[in-house]
């Protein structure tokens, strides 16, 4: 009942690991799928290793966390045997690469590609420093370079996601999808945001600026899953402050046929993944759905 | 627990050894969290934030101690009293402090002593007979004698170069006290190899344990997966940094690598 295709990639069903949260190994991506995870998202990583930010790299805030962690990875030679490790039977594996230019990502897709099922094009963290993710993705023609780069030599299908800190994102939701991505997720983390220690006066993060994730960018990212799902025609696939059976419900309605989930493992534990198929099961079955492809977009309906 | 930093006041610096310091400072139980032992909190000096394990807890006050190898505990040996600096936390899964009457052996190498003192302290208020191997390289870098002492703690010395106590490594002084003892369960905290040695000894002996584990940290929030551990993907800030022997055997990589800030094995 929970099965989703996105793409045509099959999940068993439509929870996945977000970005950036618990990907740096095989291990911790094993044990979400273990966990009910349908897939995994891996973080975010880039051609050579890169240390990330200095600490503090996350603050807890009202509604969620701050992050700055700077996309740190060990590289993509290293990335690589961590994928190879990665339970692939009735589990999607996606990988999160990151670059500056169209030849990194092309490069990447094509180092990675034969271990994955999906590759997501990260032109969206907004702590990046200067010329690497949102500074992409706000950006049409940046955009539309990098997604097409990555596409040609992509031979699994490829996901933009999406930053939500641009002026419409159905613009660049419209040029990802005429550069050829298959399918679109949002969004990336809202901001960029800040905290201040009131005691000293200084901000928290080392890097100042972060992105700010968990149940209060929720609203957010519904109403963008709700408008570019109404200006493009390939599938998304949802992001932001998904905590429970009922945020997923909402996700799917505004548009999006699978979800990602970060945060929450923060609160709720690895747990979250179960907790939230059995809800949403029974919710399905109490509505008489008997799929998701049912569910997807029912709140775009004239009344 | 608190997961954003609270600024405390340094109320006291301790010269425990040439390289290391205990800082101690405020902590209101009540608002702020009361830990466990084994439990760490996250110390940000406004340059950078690392995890430090929790020495002592006690009434409304914590005191950590630290060991100068770098340039982040460098810095925080510069500071004096009087200085501020953010705390957050308490994190992670402590060692069970739930044994009464028992004979337990508590084990620490260098600055892993820290949180081996607080569990000690817990373990003594509650009538168990404990017996501690103090490992250091040398004489001088051996921490809390006179504290542990106090305490009423059946105290085993012993340095690499042999300047005082047992002369040879923790491993060779705990398989020593095994002739003659056994114990209900034991405390481990050291340098991982260290650890290790400890780990095979006691398994060896039918030995319970619980060991405390170190892992490159950057959020402690059990988000970011910087310390997931080889095998089952354990966070060391969430499901650790204790671990019961048997979980020790799933952590594949206890003894054997860690990674650093970019995640490379090393």
């Amino acid at each position: 009942m929970l099965k989703t295709n996105v793409c045509g990639v099959e999940f068993r069903n439509p929870l996945m690991l977000a970005a950036g949260i618990m990907g740096s190994n095989a291990s911790s991506m094993n044990w979400i799928l273990k966990s009910g995870a349908g897939g995994v998202v891996s973080k975010s990583f880039s051609l050579k290793p890169h240390p990330g930010y200095v600490n503090p790299t996350t603050v807890a805030v009202e509604g969620g966390i701050i992050n700055a962690i700077g996309l740190s990875n060990p590289g993509v030679d290293n990335f690589k045997e961590e994928l190879k490790k990665i339970d692939h039977e009735n589990n999607v594996v996606i990988a999160s690469i990151y670059g500056a230019t169209p030849d990194e990502f092309s490069q990447l897709v094509g180092e990675v590609q034969e271990f994955v099922d999906m590759i997501e094009l990260n032109i969206s963290c907004p702590h990046a420093m200067d010329g690497y993710g949102a500074s992409i993705g706000q950006s049409c023609d940046l955009s539309n370079t990098i997604v097409s780069a990555s596409c040609d030599v992509a031979e699994v299908p490829v996901i933009a996601k999406l930053t939500p800190n641009v002026t419409d994102i159905t613009e660049i939701a419209k040029t990802c999808e005429d550069a050829g991505a298959d399918a679109l997720s949002l969004i990336n983390t809202l901001g960029p945001g800040m905290k201040i220690n009131i005691d000293v006066a200084r901000p928290v993060l080392s890097n100042k600026f972060g992105g700010m994730s968990g149940r209060a960018i929720k609203p957010i990212a519904i109403s963008n899953v709700y408008s570019v799902y109404e200006a493009v025609d390939i599938p998304l696939i949802g992001v932001g402050g998904i905590y429970s059976w009922e945020d997923v419900v909402e996700f799917i309605y505004a548009g999006a046929r699978a979800v990602q989930i970060g945060t929450a493992i923060m609160d709720e534990g690895v747990e979250v993944f179960a907790k939230i198929n059995e809800g949403l099961e029974k919710f399905m079955a109490e509505k008489g759905f008997s799929s998701i492809d049912e569910m997807v977009g029912l709140a775009h309906r004239e009344l | 627990m608190i997961n954003e930093p609270k600024i405390v006041e340094i109320k006291e610096i301790i010269d425990e050894t040439p390289t290391i310091k205990t800082f101690k400072f405020d902590w209101d139980m009540e608002t702020l969290g009361k830990p466990n032992p084994g439990e760490f909190v996250m110390i940000w000096n406004f340059k950078n934030e690392k995890p430090m394990s929790i020495a002592q807890i006690n009434d409304n006050e914590l005191a950590i101690t630290v060991k100068n190898i770098g340039e982040f505990t460098s810095q925080l040996h510069d500071l004096k009293t009087g200085d501020k600096i953010g705390v957050r936390g308490s994190y992670g899964n402590g060692f069970n402090n739930s044994f009464e009457g028992k004979n337990i052996l508590a084990i620490g190498g260098g600055v892993g002593m820290a949180p081996i003192h607080s569990i000690v302290s817990d373990l003594i208020k509650k009538g168990n007979n404990v017996d501690v191997v103090a490992a250091a390289v040398t004489k001088d870098e051996l921490l809390y004698a006179d504290s542990l002492d106090k305490l009423g703690a059946n105290i085993h010395y012993c340095t690499d170069d042999g300047s005082f106590g047992f002369k040879g490594f923790a491993t060779d002084c705990t398989k020593g006290l095994l002739e003659d003892s056994t114990y209900d369960y034991a405390f481990v905290c050291g340098p991982e190899i260290m650890m290790k040695g400890i780990f095979d000894i006691l398994e060896d002996a039918n030995i319970p344990a619980q060991y405390s584990l170190e892992r490159y940290m950057k959020c402690a929030l059990g988000v970011c997966g910087q310390c997931c551990v080889d095998s089952e993907g354990w966070r060391i800030c969430v499901e650790g940094p204790v671990f019961e022997n048997d979980k020790i055997y799933q952590i594949t990589e206890f003894g054997k690598y860690r990674r650093d800030a970019s995640g490379v094995k090393f």
